[in-house]
């Protein structure tokens, strides 16, 4: 039998900071896994945009980071660590247009200061620590049923 | 209507997705921003942005988002191109600004894939 602690899949994926050369593709990848495990759509489709907003916010602010991707029965953990410089005010960080983006990010399509607040939309369960000058480390669960 | 009618309605070159034109359309999203898009686009909608850089395809594809629309004559990049061929994404573009590709498409019935942005959670 299948008990609610067991793991169904668990990978990390390193992602490059400072560097959009291959923004995005983690999460692309995240959710190709995600489909091939047959979860519901409405859970990938969550999932991998908290993901995809975690991968970004690496390539644009962080030195390196890593996004750990965590499935069980009955929830998907994500993760996202990174090595940078950490946020000062997180309750500011939180409101929505608030946003530290230079042009090279606006110019993707980011930056708009949604990054954050749209990790907490789409999950079931969100928490954010940071240290100034060392990083930032976001805990993220999507429950499956 | 099918993204074929989208073609003819906005006089659009289709740049990716040739043999996609009959998939089915109701709903679409316009904006600039892609976390915007994240936070407020529905799957099954056409993306009508501006941007041309691989991120409108990533987005795209995290959304299921059905085909993207570039506005204002612009063209995708190359690398943007390769992804949307990659993950079978359509992308035409049409010389009509944004304003007057919403306008002509709602006219025919495409409707915004949300109304306004409500407080509520919606996930349907």
């Amino acid at each position: 039998m299948i008990s609610h602690e067991t793991v169904i899949y668990e990978n990390s994926f390193l992602i490059e900071g400072n560097s959009f050369e291959n923004a995005g593709h983690i999460s692309t990848e995240v959710k190709a896994l995600l489909k091939r495990l047959k979860l519901p759509k409405e859970i990938v489709r969550r999932a991998a945009i908290v993901a995809y907003e975690a991968e970004m916010n690496i390539c644009s602010y962080a030195e390196r980071g890593t996004i750990i991707l965590r499935v069980m029965p009955k929830q998907i953990f994500i993760e996202a660590i990174d090595e940078g410089r950490g946020i000062a005010d997180i309750e500011l960080a939180m409101q929505e247009g608030y946003s530290t983006a230079t042009e090279k990010i606006w110019r993707m399509g980011f930056g708009a200061g949604m990054g954050l607040a749209n990790m907490k939309r789409f999950s079931d369960f969100f928490s954010i620590t940071s240290e100034i000058g060392k990083g930032t480390h976001i805990r993220m669960i999507i429950r499956i049923d | 209507m099918t993204l074929r009618e989208v073609k003819e309605i906005l006089d659009a070159e289709v740049f990716v997705g040739h043999d996609q034109l009959e998939k089915e359309v109701k709903t679409a999203f316009g904006a600039d921003l892609m976390s915007d898009v994240l936070a407020f686009a529905k799957e099954g909608s056409l993306l009508l942005t501006g941007l041309t850089n691989p991120q409108i395809v990533r987005t795209s594809d995290v959304l299921d988002i059905s085909a993207i629309i570039i506005v204002r004559g612009k063209r995708p990049l190359p690398e943007t191109t390769q992804l949307a061929e990659e993950l079978h994404i359509p992308i035409l573009g049409t010389k009509y600004i944004l304003f007057e590709t919403a306008g002509r498409l709602y006219a025919k019935g495409i409707v915004g894939c949300v109304e306004k942005v409500g407080e509520k959670r919606d996930f349907s």
